[in-house]
């Protein structure tokens, strides 16, 4: 699954889709990959304030419990409520259907580019 | 296999025994008493008995598969130790009698045994006191960080936070959170922690760095004279977490290092059975600074050589468990320490880190081993490409073995982690290298094969998946 181009992705593997003052923001399927089978998504209460490069929640699978870190900053306006009874959906389509928060933006996001975000992952995978 | 549940069948008893003279209505208030009978299945002692042997001989244990699991030290307990622990003065004595009136003076070799456990990790570990009550390791740890915490209020301290590096144990942030401070991570470089990284963490709110050396690499940590220097200057305390102690018996003692606290896992170190959470035993050692804090009561000797116990530590941070701990496991410890002597131990270390070494270097072209370099009593390996940790690990229950270790430490892709132990001869660990290449040829030249293992086990491979997200929690004993 390649990286879709329009969005900003973190080295922590977490990815922000910018619409306007807002912003989409789930883990890449580099993440979702190895990890393994995801059990448990933890996340936060609408309401409350997420920070760039700061844990806002954290994903369980099967091998281990990993915190999750905000690629933006501001306030979190929605989250996704389905993935509590199905966070296998954050493996099937992490990039859509398996998106965490939607956060308002109290700063302009800023990330790595798709291909930045590649040599990332290249980077790690030996 | 049904549960004992499953089994029962109503009105069918076993060994009942003899009706006491008095009902329970007689002898207890009316809101103590049970409205409903207790619900036990009812068997009868032969369904029992064939019921737990069944189970244990299901089972991988030490005393009949090789065990090699990372980080858990499996190794053999010798009987003698059992006996020691099953000595009747031992198992019959109360544990309150220390310290009734007079009591005392029928609990001298018991008071004894927990001095002697003292003075043996003390020289074993350099450190200049010992707390034998935390009932595990992650109860070691957390003693130890409550022991941190009552320092630097006691000094006026203010301290906020504890470094755990990404190397370290996962207990490690769980027991500092518990224990109220906010933990901050630093990431290795090339194995170890990296000195410039560390600097760039530390500030006067840090309190502590909690340190598994040899790291769950296996690598031991060559900076640590450096990383000593840097957490004095701002009066940061070094916390070792003694789960890898095996390597490093009589070849390094923590406290002369610089280390201010440690707690070792008697159930690893010391040859003393993993139970199923327990019962184990975390005895925690502190430098002399860390004194007052301890635990209460303390086994203290007078000029006469008879032993007490001392409550009257007003600094200390109370009790941490019932009585004095798993007493029958620090006995088991105490036995296993005296029979080998500081000798013996030395060489128990010497010969857990040959064996893992010999592993590495026999397994290097079957497995992808990212730190290929002399390690202490374990090694981290990865699955070769394509080949994933788990399927390797259910081939080698298949084949006899228990599994290493998978999918820890996080920072090692797809990973392995044996810890042979010093207590497997040289035939063992060639058969084991042996079953472990099958496997793995198994998982490159047949993976829809390797994807079913185990094939051969009462139980096949289980849905951790479904388990992880349907947890089903009771047992309907209707």
């Amino acid at each position: 699954m390649s990286n879709p181009a329009e969005l900003l992705y973190a080295k922590t593997h977490e990815w922000a889709r910018v619409e306007g003052d807002e912003a989409l923001v789930g883990i890449t399927h580099f993440a979702q990959e190895s990890l393994g089978d995801i059990t448990y998504v933890d996340l936060p209460a609408v309401g409350d304030v997420v920070t760039a490069g700061e844990d806002f929640g954290s994903v369980e699978s099967v091998k281990a419990a990993s915190d999750l870190l905000s690629p933006v900053s501001g306030e979190v306006i929605a989250v996704n409520e389905a993935l509590e009874a199905a966070p296998e959906t954050v493996n099937a389509a992490p990039f859509t259907e398996g998106w965490m928060l939607r956060v308002k933006l109290s700063a302009p996001a800023t990330g790595l580019s798709a291909a930045e975000y590649e040599a990332v992952c290249a980077a790690e995978a030996h | 296999m049904k549960s004992l549940f499953a089994q029962s069948v109503a009105g069918r008893v076993g060994y009942l025994p003899e009706k006491p003279e008095k009902s329970a209505a007689e002898l207890l208030s009316a809101h103590l008493l049970r409205k409903v009978e207790p619900q036990l299945p009812e068997l009868s002692e032969l369904d029992v008995v064939r019921h737990f042997t069944r189970l244990s001989q299901q089972n991988f244990g030490v005393d009949s598969h090789f065990y090699p699991l990372g980080s858990c030290t499996m190794k053999y307990n010798p009987k003698f130790t059992e006996q020691a622990a099953a000595l009747p003065g031992f198992t019959r004595l109360h544990p309150l009698l220390a310290q009734m009136p007079e009591g005392e003076r029928y609990t001298q070799g018991a008071l004894q045994c927990l001095w002697d456990m003292e003075q043996a990790l003390k020289e074993i570990t350099g450190m200049a006191g010992y707390t034998l009550q935390p009932m595990a390791g992650a109860n070691g740890e957390f003693t130890g960080v409550k022991l941190i915490a009552a320092y630097h209020k006691d000094k006026g301290n203010k301290k906020t936070k504890i470094i755990v590096p990404d190397s370290a144990h996962g207990t490690n942030p769980a027991s500092a959170v518990l224990a109220g401070y906010d933990i901050v991570n630093i990431e290795s470089k090339d194995g170890m922690i990296d000195p410039e990284t560390l600097e760039a963490a530390l500030d006067d709110d840090v309190a502590a760095l909690m340190m598994t050396c040899p790291n769950t690499l296996g690598l031991f940590e060559t900076h640590l004279p450096q990383i000593v220097e840097k957490l004095r200057k701002v009066d940061a305390l070094l916390y070792y977490d003694g789960a890898n102690m095996n390597a490093v018996l009589g070849q390094m003692r923590v406290g002369d290092v610089g280390f201010d606290v440690v707690h070792l896992n008697v159930h690893k170190t010391f040859a003393t059975p993993h139970g199923g959470g327990g019962p184990g035993a975390g005895p925690v050692g502190v430098s002399e600074k860390l004194l007052p804090y301890l635990p209460v009561g303390r086994v203290e000797k007078r000029a006469d050589d008879s032993f007490f116990l001392n409550f009257d530590y007003p600094k200390s941070i109370g009790h941490i468990a019932p009585f004095y701990g798993n007493f029958g496991i620090v006995v088991r410890g105490l036995a296993y320490i005296e029979r080998l002597g500081g000798e013996g131990l030395r060489r128990a270390s010497t010969f857990a880190v040959l064996n893992a070494n010999y592993l590495r270097v026999v397994l290097q072209d079957t497995l992808d081993i990212p730190y290929n370099r002399v390690c202490m009593h374990e090694f981290v390996a990865s699955a070769p490409e394509g080949q994933r940790a788990l399927d390797i690990a259910k081939g080698l229950l298949d084949r006899g073995y228990h599994a290493p270790t998978i999918y820890f430490p996080l920072i090692v892709k797809e990973c392995l982690m044996p810890e042979p132990t010093e207590t497997e001869s040289k035939q063992t660990l060639d058969a084991f290298v042996e079953a472990l290449m099958d496997a793995v040829a198994e998982g490159r030249d047949t993976p829809e094969k390797a994807h079913e293992a185990p094939v051969t086990l009462p139980i096949r491979r289980l849905d951790e998946t479904a388990a992880a997200r349907q947890m089903v929690l009771t047992e309907d004993m209707a």
